[in-house]
């Protein structure tokens, strides 16, 4: 177990090459994207979300962590565990919930949580406590087929099989990937009370917003770490103006927006634009919302509206990928 | 031993909560036997056979009487002379003729069909000399009309297809639902991702796939059973050896092929791929490799070779030496012990090929 006081997660300079590289393969759809020199900690008791687009590898990563593909080169330690010596050990305190529905379909809610209790030699009742909150939910359905649950459903039930032996470790893997909003939300809030019962949560997803809910972030593209430090850091850390822009030609206004003198970058945000520019340092070529707005409107659009933006993750990801 | 236990459970849901596929694996082996049976049969009955007798005695309407009255022959007419036999089998009416000479009596089949010819020739020739050799005890009599070739049919005196049949059909059953299924099965949890989570577990690998393998055990078991009394009681066919070695044989055999099923499940990651692998490289050639509908002997020499490497094979030849020779544990060494060799050969690929991991 190394020293007294290890990590929950340790790695150092992971590598994974799989023979073809497949660009932009899919996560979740079990495409493999390779990793290339990872390195990074986990603490205990944190929520470590690791953040980017469909094929950035993150499955690659859990499944490394999860002991279920062997790195390269590199490696990676779960609570104090070598993911490929002591791969037996992992396999008893890590809870693991593929990015896909990985349970039976044709078995019911109350049948799959069995089977995954038997699984870590534990009972539901033992553990029962720990799944209450999610559970409820569920119980109303608990004679119905797993494959008959609706996404946000399915994901609850798949979560509560990944709690019941009570996991030192939580690796979750595209969590919320294609469920309602609500069940989103849910799920996110029953992931911070998990992590006030100690239990360190690892989880992947592509969606940008969710990143303010987790203590640290990774942000990830094709297999590397563009950046990984708590929310509010990286978002400090922006160091630009951030305008939003709307107008009646949104397609032609981006465009226009990038031959603005000033303009460091420029994308589709939502339904509006976010344009980012140099700090002001009292140069004439620095933006303002009024310069910027004449700009426009000397261009022929109409209907312009701009503001300043509070940078979020998101506009911190765009700007890490246009470097 | 609890988690065994509720895995072997959860793997008898699967299949009873699959309506076709528990029906397809209990109703299969009765659907094959009757099929393969009744109506799929290499037997001929009720050919017309035509007669040419210039001497016309007192044996020559004997043999034609005996000839007409078994079931495989019809008395369609006498002819004048031996010229009309082939008009005859030109109108395709008669396929059989007998011509009584002098010193002998020549027997002339239509050979468009040599299978058909040789089969019609057989019968004629066994009951011609069973009727030479009642009416005449003496020796020098029967010699005076022998039929040459004479060929006598051991252990399936009437050329029952069934006979053959039987242990073809249990060779293809187990192979089927052993091989098959567990390979599938496997493959399924693989697919869907649920090995993924299964591994990710404190539990033992290899009672996770002992567990998957069970209840085709079981399913086997009954399929054997059930084959058995079908052919006893319905195509009458008798078990001649001892049962336990036919069962202990048996056994081996399923084992042998839920081996095969975990090895070919190790290997692949779909369900389509482990189907296709045990329904073509497996299914096929036991059919037709085996000697379940053609005999291996008269197979190219190439394809011959290749059967040996067939467990289905070496089981078919132990369950006719011991279900329908009646012969004893001495007979079916070799078998046995090709059997086992294979066995243990496939279980060390197998384990040798387990995957702890997904790669």
């Amino acid at each position: 177990m190394g020293e007294l006081n290890f990590k929950a997660v340790n790695v150092k300079s992971l590598a994974k090459n799989f023979g073809k590289v497949k660009q932009g393969g899919g996560g979740s759809g079990g495409g493999v994207a390779a990793l290339g020199g990872l390195s990074f900690e986990v603490d205990r008791g944190e929520i470590f979300g690791v953040i980017g687009p469909d094929g950035a590898g993150k499955t690659t990563l859990f499944r490394i962590l999860t002991t279920l593909l062997l790195p390269d080169s590199g490696e990676a330690r779960v609570m104090g565990f070598d993911t490929v010596k002591d791969y037996r050990e992992i396999r008893k305190i890590a809870g693991y919930m593929p990015g896909r529905f990985s349970l039976y379909q044709d078995l019911t809610v109350e049948e799959n949580l069995k089977i995954f209790a038997t699984l870590f030699n534990t009972t539901i009742e033992e553990n029962y406590h720990l799944i209450r909150d999610i559970y409820e939910h569920l119980e109303p359905f608990k004679k119905r087929r797993a494959g008959a649950l609706s996404g946000g459903m399915k994901q609850k039930l798949a979560l509560s099989c990944a709690l019941i032996h009570k996991p030192e470790v939580l690796f979750l893997d595209e969590p919320t990937t294609g469920i309602d909003p609500v069940s989103r939300k849910e799920l996110w809030e029953m992931l911070r009370r998990l992590k006030k019962q100690g239990i360190t949560i690892i989880v992947s997803t592509p969606y940008m917003d969710e990143a303010s809910l987790c203590d640290r972030i990774a942000l990830m593209q094709d297999g590397k770490f563009l950046r990984c430090d708590t929310p509010s850091a990286i978002i400090a850390s922006f160091g630009k103006n951030l305008f939003s822009v709307k107008g009646d030609k949104m397609g032609a206004m981006l465009e226009g927006l990038r031959r603005v003198e000033g303009v460091s970058s420029c994308f589709a945000f939502g339904n509006s634009h976010h344009i980012t520019a140099e700090k002001d340092n009292g140069t004439k070529s620095s933006l303002t919302v009024t310069s910027l707005k004449a700009h426009l409107e000397s261009a022929g659009f109409t209907d312009v509206e701009v503001t300043e933006a509070e940078p979020t993750v998101e506009d911190c990801f765009m700007e890490l990928l246009s470097k | 031993m609890r988690a065994f236990r509720i895995f072997v459970q959860k793997e008898f849901f699967h299949i009873m909560r699959d309506r076709w596929t528990t029906l397809i694996l209990l109703v299969l082996p009765i659907l094959m036997i009757i099929l393969f049976g009744f109506g799929i049969t290499t037997e001929i009955r009720n050919t017309k056979f035509a007669v040419y007798e210039p001497s016309g005695d007192h044996t020559t309407r004997a043999i034609v009487n005996k000839l007409e009255s078994s079931e495989y022959f019809i008395l369609e007419r006498y002819i004048k002379s031996e010229d009309e036999i082939e008009q005859l089998f030109r109108q395709g009416k008669t396929g059989f003729a007998v011509v009584f000479g002098k010193e002998q009596i020549l027997l002339v089949a239509d050979g468009t069909d040599p299978n058909t010819a040789s089969i019609l020739t057989n019968y004629a020739t066994t009951l011609i000399n069973s009727y030479l050799q009642e009416s005449a005890p003496t020796a020098t009599d029967a010699a005076s009309r022998a039929i040459t070739p004479e060929i006598r049919l051991l252990y399936n005196p009437t050329l029952k297809s069934a006979y053959n049949i039987v242990p073809g059909i249990m060779g293809m059953i187990l192979m089927l639902i052993c091989a098959l299924m567990t390979s599938v099965s496997i493959a399924r949890e693989k697919e869907l991702g649920t090995m993924e989570v299964l591994l990710v577990s404190p539990m033992k690998p290899y009672l996770i796939i002992l567990s998957k393998i069970v209840p085709y055990f079981t399913i086997s078991v009954i399929n054997y059973i059930t084959i058995l009394l079908l052919s006893v009681f319905v195509l009458k066919v008798p078990i001649a050896g001892s049962l336990v070695l036919l069962s202990g044989v048996s056994l081996l055999f399923i084992i042998v092929s839920l081996l095969i099923g975990i090895m070919i499940s190790s290997l692949v990651d779909k369900q389509i791929v482990a189907l296709l692998i045990s329904g073509m490289l497996l299914m096929m050639p036991a059919v037709f490799l085996s000697g379940l509908m053609f005999p291996i002997e008269s197979m190219p020499q190439v394809l011959q070779w290749f059967s040996h490497i067939l467990p289905v094979k070496w089981f078919i030849i132990a369950v006719r030496n011991v279900m329908i020779k009646g012969l004893g544990f001495s007979s079916i060494i070799r078998e046995v012990l090709i059997l086992t060799g294979m066995g243990i050969a496939i279980l060390i690929v197998s384990v040798k090929k387990f995957k702890y991991r997904l790669e």
